[in-house]
């Protein structure tokens, strides 16, 4: 639970020795209680002290990269139930399952198809960002085996052991240790050997339980044990356990600092049906999941998967932005249409998508109105016909181009005048107020 | 330590909307706790699929949803017939698209005489939609309702900009009516309340905040209703109370997603595949962000949905 500043203020050494940068303690102390500056700031401060604090100023949620290297993901660290209160920050882990007992070459295949899964979607790179491994052949050999051969075959891509035997768990942790892979999972049964063995090789460990209150003994067990890095699994398998564990278990971290469920959550949505997969996969990312795994992928399902949680994840204060430039769409001349728009990306593809549609080869240019749509651009004064006319000017368009004909969105109908009072010798023509008007207004105006 | 399961105390509850006729009548709604919270309230209703049709072929449909629906489309009769019989459909919206100026401009007579054929060859609910002009609707749908009398149907989209005729139609001909604003909670407020002003029972009414696709402003409708849910069940607030539509097929069939071929996305996979789970996936979204009545176009996508509402309740 957070505590407040004068609470704080009676753990500090309360010498006002000025040596943290502050004034006094209390001033230390208030900014501490914020979470504006680091504990380590006082040099003086009580081991005591610092153990209440540490655990105080924790966050609710732990955070922990998932996998080690430039593609390990960041889990946990959230701090809303609903992502309009502020945002939803790590974006959820979606991983593909895959049985040791398949083929070598099955294996592989699967490994390369995780491995090259990337797909750019508003300038974002997406891919699907773990594998788990499971443990169906009973054969420790043959686990560690396909383990290795799945690490070497996607080298960057994170790991997840999914096998519940220590001594077979064991042998596949040592084999990919630096590869900082989870270890799925300690039960009742086996809690402390799979602690000791995450321990000894400094990996993440995750616990799985049948139900949320069965998950609290074994996440204080394995921590009183010396491991921090927990991932939960609650044994929510259906749409209505994965929603109702996880509000559950995120409630309890948030709203009453309840640190044994202070962990990101793994959900398994694995379904024959790959369309339903896909739809169970996206309720877990909606609702809470930091890791969501799946028993296959495909081109189409990861990109609908990566569109759903970037679209969860987005900051709904900061709106996705594409780059200001005039872009060419299909092979346009220095004849073709030029139209204008904003740096919304939602705008721009739309936009973007129906000049495509329209298969008049065009350009267009896309002002940076820090990702406002049209109208809000509009409104909130950034997309006037002064802006317009000055970005029209520094864009060099005009030497790419041998008309001076500019294309304006319908809603802003109205800066018409203004703008052609603006930029000299150029036209203004009023295009349609939905960007789906464009095929036809495109194509009546070539023909 | 001690633990107790935290839950929300909720004041308020959803309203709950029954349309259509006895035996196969549907209700809406109800639910007292954020959506598939049983743990902590009561939930009456499942979430119900409204199978989209129209009043003229699709012909801006893409190959994936309109091939279908091949040799009935291009009669609402028959097509309405074909999905209540064989993908037994829970409820149809018919959508009077042709009666829009820029496609066949069909009259509100014209629009009256389908919803009469359709009417008299189903026996589930029928939503009724207009085609989204805002001049237009205002008559075609007050001839619809009219048509429609005695049918207890859900008559949309009532908007800013022509609720008064809608709602007094409604009211006339005792039909629901979906209040339709665009993806801002204060104007779907503003809306229920001058609706309600006209005298028309906030019980038979269903708000539409407006949806978006799968990468296409999916987050602004998903958080725009989770914060119009919340502020029915935490504050109580009475007008946000009516449950809630979400009109998925018709912004989903649009984007390029549903409609690049292979060839042109190789790095989109399936097209085929792609559609559906583009259209099952914004349902799911939307229905978990507090959504009570899905309008969707594909048979596959809906029964996808359908597994995932089975799961749910
Ligand atoms: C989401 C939203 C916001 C978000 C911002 C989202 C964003 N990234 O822009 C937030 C909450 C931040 C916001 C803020 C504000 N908003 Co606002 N917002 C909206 C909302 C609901 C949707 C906007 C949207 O995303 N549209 C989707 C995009 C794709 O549309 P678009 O860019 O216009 O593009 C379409 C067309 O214009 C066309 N098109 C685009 N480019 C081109 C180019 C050519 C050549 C052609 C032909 C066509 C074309 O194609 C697209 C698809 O059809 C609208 C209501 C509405 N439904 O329009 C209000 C709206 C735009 N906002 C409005 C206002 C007033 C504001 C604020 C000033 C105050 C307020 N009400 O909160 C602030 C200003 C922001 C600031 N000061 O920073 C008003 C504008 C009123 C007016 N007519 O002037 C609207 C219309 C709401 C309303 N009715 O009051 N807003
Ligand atoms: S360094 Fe520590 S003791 Fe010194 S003023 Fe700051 S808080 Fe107080």
């Amino acid at each position: 639970m957070a505590l407040s500043g004068v609470e704080i203020f009676k753990l500090l050494p309360k010498t006002n020795c000025k040596k943290c940068g502050f004034p006094t303690c209390l001033a230390f102390a208030m900014k501490l209680a914020q979470g504006g500056v680091d504990l380590e700031k006082c040099p003086d401060i009580s081991e005591e002290s610092k153990k209440v604090l540490g655990e105080a100023s924790a966050p609710p949620i732990r955070t922990f990269a998932l996998g080690a290297g430039e593609k390990a993901v960041k889990i946990g660290g959230e701090t809303v139930m609903f992502r309009h209160d502020k945002k939803f920050f790590n974006p959820c882990a979606i991983a593909l399952n895959i049985k040791d007992n398949l083929s070598d070459a099955e294996l592989k295949k699967a490994a390369v198809e995780v491995a090259n899964s990337e797909i750019e979607r508003i300038g974002q790179k997406l891919r699907i960002d773990a594998i788990s491994i499971e443990y169906a052949s009973n054969d420790s050999a043959r686990y560690e085996a396909a383990v290795k051969l799945i690490a070497s075959a996607a080298p960057d891509t994170a790991i997840i052991l999914n096998c519940k035997e220590p001594s077979a768990a064991e042998k596949a942790v040592k084999a990919v240790a630096d590869r900082k892979p989870l270890l799925y999972g300690a039960t009742n049964d086996n809690a402390e050997t799979m602690a000791g063995i995450a321990k000894a090789n400094k990996v993440p460990l995750s616990v799985c339980a049948q139900g949320v209150e069965a998950l609290i003994s074994l996440t204080e067990k394995i921590k009183s044990l010396g491991v921090e890095d927990i991932v939960m699994d609650s044994g929510a398998k259906t749409a209505k356990e994965i929603i109702e564990h996880n509000t559950q278990i995120r409630r309890s971290a948030l709203r009453k600092g309840f640190k044994p469920l202070g962990y990101p959550v793994i959900n398994f949505a694995l379904r024959d049906d790959s369309t339903f997969e896909a739809a169970l996969a996206s309720v877990a990312i909606a609702k809470y999941a930091s890791i969501v795994v799946i028993s296959s992928i495909a081109k189409w399902k990861n990109l609908a998967l990566f569109t759903l949680r970037q679209n969860i994840y987005t900051d709904p204060q900061v709106p996705m932005q594409v780059e200001q430039k005039i872009y060419k769409i299909g092979e346009p001349t220095d004849d073709s249409p030029l139209l204008i728009t904003t740096n919304f990306s939602l705008t721009y593809f739309i936009v973007s998508g129906e000049v495509e549609n329209s298969k008049v080869p065009s350009w267009l240019a896309v002002m940076d109105c820090e990702g406002l749509s049209v109208l809000t651009a509009w409104a909130a004064g950034k997309f006037t016909s002064a802006k317009i006319a000055q970005f029209i000017k520094d864009s060099g368009v005009e030497g790419q181009i041998k008309h001076k004909n500019l294309i304006i969105p319908g809603q802003v109908a109205i800066l018409s005048g203004a703008l052609e009072e603006k930029l000299e010798g150029w036209k203004i023509t009023v295009g349609p107020r939905e960007a789906n008007g464009l095929p036809t207004f495109l194509k009546s105006r070539t023909a | 330590m001690a633990y107790a399961v935290p839950k929300e105390a909720y004041n308020g509850k959803v309203l709950n909307v029954k349309f259509g006729k006895a035996p196969n009548a549907v209700s809406i709604g109800g639910e007292n706790a954020m959506p598939f919270l049983s743990f902590e309230g009561e939930i009456p209703n499942k979430p119900v699929i409204a199978f989209e049709i129209q009043d003229m072929p699709p012909d801006d449909w893409p190959d994936t949803v309109k091939n279908q629906f091949a040799g009935v489309s291009s009669d609402p009769v028959k097509w309405a017939q074909r999905c209540q019989n064989e993908l037994k459909a829970q409820a149809i919206a018919l959508r009077l698209i042709s009666t829009h100026p820029d496609r066949e401009n069909r009259s509100p007579q014209d629009a009256a005489k389908t919803v009469k054929d359709v009417l008299s060859a189903i026996n589930i609910p029928l939503i009724i939609l207009g085609s989204n002009n805002v001049e237009k609707d205002a008559s075609v749908l007050v001839a619809a309702a009219e048509a429609a009398g005695g049918y207890n149907c859900i008559i949309g989209k009532a908007q800013e900009g022509n609720y008064k005729t809608i709602v007094a139609a409604a009211l006339a001909h005792n039909h629901k009516i979906i209040a339709m604003s665009e993806l801002d909670i204060n104007l779907a407020k503003q809306l229920n309340i001058l609706i309600t002003q006209m005298g028309f029972n906030k019980e038979n009414l269903i708000t539409d905040p407006m949806c978006s696709a799968l990468g296409y402003g999916l987050e602004y409708t998903y958080s725009v209703m989770e914060r119009i849910r919340l502020a029915a069940l935490l504050q109580n607030d009475a007008t946000m109370q009516p449950p809630i539509a979400g009109d998925v097929g018709m912004y989903v069939w649009k984007i390029k997603e549903v409609s690049a071929s292979e060839s042109e996305a190789p790095l989109w996979g399936s097209l085929e595949e792609r559609g559906i789970a583009w259209e099952a996936l914004t349902a799911a979204a939307m229905l978990i962000a507090g959504t009570n009545l899905l309008i969707m176009r594909h048979p596959k996508a809906v029964e996808t949905v359908q597994k995932v509402i089975k799961e749910l309740v």
